[in-house]
């Protein structure tokens, strides 16, 4: 590739990201104007509450409990290693989970269970034209499907968040009593005495932006796929990446402004 | 009716719309004839504001429908109904609750009275006893039926088909021509057709367009269009006789 040809590619990735940014951007504009007006279909808003959130606990229950359970097993080690007792297990563990691997993993594993599905599920209605269909029928992609989507992915995510923070804890506590012999009420006491309920906000604020990113990101590429079956799978790999990266660089910037808000 | 000129329209960079000019008449049934990838799904798409056309104008019962917002064209939107070329019936509701769907949000209708007329346009479209299956446990033919009792349902004044007939044995194809006309009588409407099948166009038609290139070739009333000494018809006639025949 010449030189012309790297600065020809690079020009037109850039204007299809601002595009991207535009349109999804336009998205969210129509469905926050639409979030408050009397619902297209109000059942679909638990349905979706149903799928997104209740649907998910099984894979949160899993991966949170486990990743309590190591997070105190490795810090037991070390502090083994360098202090000769296991100190400081509950609050490493409930600190952990509670400012960031309770939102971070519960959002990896919604965008990839979730995300997934929402554009693939969208993504095949633009290519059969269902979508289309929606607008000569009296409604909008926007409001039939944006709305309720929205409206579940924001709230259920931080419930799910809460859950794994609780049960993450709770595999703590078993692998520190189990593991290392520290007294249950050590453990518990120290979490108790050093947690506050704002790192517990401080926490569910960023898994709310998380939902707001996987719902923009999943439902933005599924209204805009193209390409037949080919199409779908397409935008359905780059809907979860997309969605993880975005969470990921949030994740940094979120926590600094909350930090700078004293949430911490 | 329904005024179209002068009508632009590009996608991914290729000029698909060259300036179209065709007046769709109240009461008729107008058939747009073409091959494959010509641009006769774009064009439908464009008049009932699915796509915005580059430039040009359509007028809808003296009203201006290009460069409208989306409110006025939702009201614009409501005068028609379309039986996409894949039915596009939404494959997680129910037969029933897919023909429903539009009189929900378009009608006033009490939902008992809905119910009723669910079953009253499917037996129009000659189903019976299918309301609570899935679309995908229908028939191609039976799909593009249900397709047609939705876009009824909303007693639309126009109604556009988007290959109804393409991929169905020459019986079916029977029946949904039979069921056009029928319906065509019973419900007071404008329909647009489109289709590259040539026979289904001679027997329902009132008048035929050819779409070549971008623009409107000719177009005129059945005996007309057969008779035309356009090459362009000829041309499309001859091969799609030629092809029939082989
Ligand atoms: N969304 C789109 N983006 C880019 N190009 C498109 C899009 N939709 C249609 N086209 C192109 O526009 C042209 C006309 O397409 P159209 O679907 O209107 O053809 P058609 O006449 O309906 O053909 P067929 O009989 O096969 O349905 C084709 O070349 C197609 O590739
Ligand atoms: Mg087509």
């Amino acid at each position: 590739m010449n030189k012309g040809n790297i600065i020809n590619s690079m020009q037109s990735s850039l204007t299809q990201s601002l595009e991207s940014f535009g349109g999804a951007a336009d998205m969210v504009r129509k469905i926050s104007l639409l979030i408050f007006k009397k619902p297209d279909e109000p059942a679909n808003i638990l349905k979706q509450m149903v799928r997104v959130g209740v649907n998910s606990i099984p894979i949160v229950l899993l991966s949170s409990f486990f990743t309590g359970m190591v997070l105190a097993l490795q810090s037991g080690v070390a502090s083994i290693r360098l202090l000769n007792q296991p100190v400081f297990m509950g609050s490493l563990v409930a600190f952990s989970m509670v400012l960031e691997l309770g939102p971070v993993l519960t959002a990896m594993v919604i965008a990839g269970r979730v995300g997934a599905s929402i554009t693939a599920e969208t993504g095949t209605m633009k290519v059969s034209e269902q979508l289309d269909a929606l607008y000569m029928l009296g409604t909008t992609p926007e409001k039939y499907l944006g709305v309720p989507l929205f409206i579940a992915t924001i709230i259920m995510v931080p419930i799910l968040t809460l859950i794994a923070d609780i049960v993450g804890i709770t595999g703590g506590y078993i692998a520190a009593v189990t593991n290392f012999d520290v007294p249950g009420s050590v453990y518990i006491n120290e979490i108790v005495s050093y947690l506050k309920i704002v790192h517990v906000f401080n926490g569910l604020i960023k898994s709310a932006v998380f939902g707001f990113i996987i719902v923009t990101v999943s439902c933005y590429k599924g209204f805009t796929t193209s390409g037949g079956a080919e199409g779908v799978g397409e935008s359905t790999t780059r809907a979860v990446v997309y969605s993880m990266i975005f969470i990921l660089i949030s994740d940094y910037f979120l926590s600094m402004l909350l930090n700078s808000l004293g949430m911490v | 009716m329904i005024e179209v000129r002068n009508l632009y329209k590009s996608l991914a960079g290729q000029p698909v719309l060259n300036g179209i000019d065709i007046d769709i008449k109240e009461g008729e049934i107008l058939t747009i004839l073409g091959g494959s990838g010509v641009g006769k799904s774009v064009f439908l798409k464009n008049i009932i504001g699915l796509l915005k056309p580059d430039r040009g104008s359509i007028r809808i019962d003296g009203v201006e429908a290009v460069g409208l917002k989306a409110k006025e064209l939702a009201a614009i939107q409501a005068k028609f109904g379309m039986v996409f070329q894949g039915g596009a019936l939404f494959d997680s509701l129910t037969v029933a609750e897919n023909v429903a769907f539009g009189m929900k949000r378009l009608s006033s209708h009490s939902p008992e009275v809905i119910n009723k007329k669910v079953t009253d346009y499917l037996s129009m479209v000659r189903l019976e006893g299918v309301e609570d299956k899935l679309p995908e446990s229908l028939s191609i033919g039976m799909k593009r039926r249900v397709s047609l009792a939705r876009s009824i349902a909303t007693e639309p004044k126009y109604i556009f088909y988007d290959e109804p007939t393409t991929g169905l044995d020459p019986i079916t194809t029977d029946v949904i021509c039979k069921l056009f006309l029928d319906l065509q009588k019973k419900l007071d409407i404008t329909s647009v057709m489109v289709t590259h099948d040539i026979p289904t166009a001679y027997k329902i038609s009132d008048r035929i367009a050819l779409i070549h290139e971008g623009r409107i070739a000719e177009v005129d009333t059945v005996k007309e269009f057969k008779n035309s000494a356009n090459e362009y018809v000829r041309n499309f006639i001859d091969i799609n006789t030629r092809v029939l025949k082989t």
